[in-house]
């Protein structure tokens, strides 16, 4: 995949399912692609008007402290934009790693998985019920 | 049967673009699976080396890693030094501080990747560049079979 | 001719020898214990085997470093010889008694040797000999070498399993998985336990994960740390997890060290814990209503 062209970035494909945007992080993304996609996220909720985003990065070997602060960004402005977040499939490694980095991520929503994402945001869609389900709220 | 790693061969790797941090990231993570590191610390090493990586081309302008592998007694490790000709840093305890940041980023790349190796030492001097080393070193007897 | 180029070429002669009766000393070697208990599928397997160690010691013979145990002629064999040693080591055997077999190929091909030679007391068949004798000394050490090593990975692995197997992931319900920790926390220990939680939570899809800490002596503040970083580490993954079993006097050293343990969501036993994690899954337990 990207991994085979260090040199040469490509945009993140971004997936609508009904009114949830799903992206799937996989191997290497460049510092670039990923400031890109955080622009590409929010220009499709605004023309979308989805109301939930899953980022899948269970194809993600590392996250370093500028990935998690993307992760924290894009959560962060599409919840100005009234959708809920859901990063889903953070490797072990990945999760120990970032945890001795010391970041913690606090304010993102977090899932097993794909499905488990689904099931987040689908109780979400019950009114008033989003800030609920956010873990450490 | 006991996987036989390669040999790691020492390597300077230039750290220009976003494009060299990528590499830097995979070059890393093929010498810490070579020297038997297991899945956690190869996560730990890669991630230290691209908070570093990224710490040279940011805030140093630019510059290059050295990998080496190296021994101690049966441990093997490997080191990296990260170096840069850029403004060097001032105050190199007020930039080992969790949550201080320079670059608008979060503030861990030092303190942080610190955590995340073994050994760790910083060697600048303002106005003409920053050294960064670091070293993790594989845990118990490694699975390969040094000096056979 | 010089002593060195005698040495030599006697050593050359030696591996034009074994290349000539490759075939033979396979034969005979592979119903020697040594190739015969490793290689037990089939006869064939521990010719073939033979005959890659009767190579590569044409191979070193031939390049003359009949004592050097580094000599690159015994590269092709290092790994099968690692594959053997390994297959004895799990026997049992020791070190010592790897390397009395290895000696134990010498005479074999020693009496093939004495054979070849037109005039035994000649003294080319006595440098011949002494020159074979010394190439196995050299092979008995490789072997040795290779055995002690393998010996230091034995325990290592050991070392290893050990603390695995006294850290289980039980799962408890769908979805909710427990690690009941006994006995000391030590920094290695709490690496495992990280571990292997976390890769439970994703074995088993868990949405909980309960760490029992009932069976824990003290904890102090590197425990303490661990425990709260295995509880973030989880969080980032998607899962809750809940620390169970703290004992009063434990309760009473954590807020004595000053250690905030406020972030962690605590409960008094396990089963509490598991009741916590099945109420927030929707599930209810009740008593079955009595039919009699």
């Amino acid at each position: 995949m990207t991994a085979l062209f260090p040199g040469r970035p490509t945009a993140v494909p971004i997936l609508a399912l009904g009114d949830t945007l799903l992206v799937s992080l996989q191997g290497e993304l460049h510092d670039g692609m990923a400031e890109q996609l955080q622009q590409d996220i929010s220009r499709r909720i605004a023309d979308s008007g989805a109301v939930g985003v899953i980022i899948d990065i269970s194809g993600v070997e590392i996250v370093d402290s500028f990935l998690g602060r993307v992760l924290a960004e894009i959560a962060a402005s599409a919840g100005l934009l009234a959708a809920g977040t859901v990063v889903a499939g953070m490797r072990p490694a990945v999760a120990i790693t970032l945890v001795e980095l010391g970041l913690t991520l606090p304010g993102l929503t977090t899932a097993l998985d794909v499905e488990r994402a689904r099931e987040l945001l689908a109780q979400a869609a019950e009114p008033g019920t989003w800030d609920r389900c956010q873990r450490g709220t | 049967m006991m996987a036989v790693p390669g040999p790691v061969t020492a390597a300077r790797l230039p750290i220009r673009s976003d494009a060299d941090l990528a590499w830097v990231r995979q070059q890393v993570r093929q010498c810490a699976a070579d020297l038997g590191f297991g899945l956690v610390q190869q996560t730990k090493l890669v991630t230290a080396a691209s908070e570093l990586a990224r710490n040279t081309l940011v805030h140093g302008g630019g510059g290059h890693v050295d990998v080496t592998p190296v021994t101690r007694g049966v441990t093997r490790g490997l080191r990296l030094s990260f170096a840069d000709s850029g403004p060097g840093i001032r105050d190199v305890e007020l930039a080992m501080t969790d949550g201080y940041t320079s670059g608008g980023g979060l503030g861990l790349g030092l303190s942080g990747a610190r955590r995340l190796v073994d050994e760790f030492g910083i060697d600048t001097v303002p106005g003409r560049g920053t050294t960064v080393t670091v070293t993790a070193w594989a845990p118990g007897v490694p699975t390969a079979r040094p000096g056979l | 001719m010089s002593e060195q180029e005698t040495v030599e070429s006697t050593a050359r002669r030696l591996g034009a020898f074994l290349e000539l009766r490759r075939e033979q000393i396979a034969q005979r070697w592979a119903d020697a214990p040594l190739f015969r208990t490793v290689f037990t599928v089939s006869r064939e397997e521990a010719v073939e085997a033979c005959k890659a160690v009767v190579d590569a010691l044409a191979g070193v013979a031939s390049s003359g470093r009949l004592e050097d145990i580094t000599s690159s002629g015994f590269d092709s064999v290092r790994d099968q010889l690692g594959r053997m040693t390994d297959a004895w080591t799990r026997m049992g055997a020791s070190p010592a008694r790897i390397a009395d077999e290895v000696a134990a190929l010498r005479s074999p091909v020693a009496e093939l040797l004495r054979a070849e030679s037109p005039d035994p007391a000649a003294p080319e068949a006595a440098e011949g000999l002494l020159a074979f004798t010394a190439l196995m000394g050299t092979l008995r050490l490789v072997v040795m070498q290779t055995a002690l090593t393998s010996g230091e990975e034995l325990i290592e692995r050991q070392r290893q399993q050990l603390l695995e197997v006294a850290t289980p992931v039980i799962s408890l319900w769908e979805g909710v998985v427990a690690v009941p920790l006994i006995g000391t926390l030590d920094s290695a220990r709490s690496q495992v336990v990280m571990e292997s939680l976390l890769e439970g939570i994703v074995a088993r899809r868990a949405q909980y994960a309960i760490l029992d800490i009932t069976g824990v002596p003290t904890v102090d503040s590197l425990v303490a740390q661990h425990l709260m970083k295995t509880v973030a580490a989880a969080r980032l993954m998607g899962a809750e997890c809940i620390v169970s079993g703290i004992r009063p006097a434990i309760a009473q050293t954590i807020v004595q060290l000053g250690i905030d343990l406020s972030p962690v969501l605590t409960r008094a036993s396990l089963a509490d814990a598991l009741a916590y994690a099945l109420s927030r899954l929707g599930i209810e337990v009740s008593p079955r209503a009595s039919t009699r």
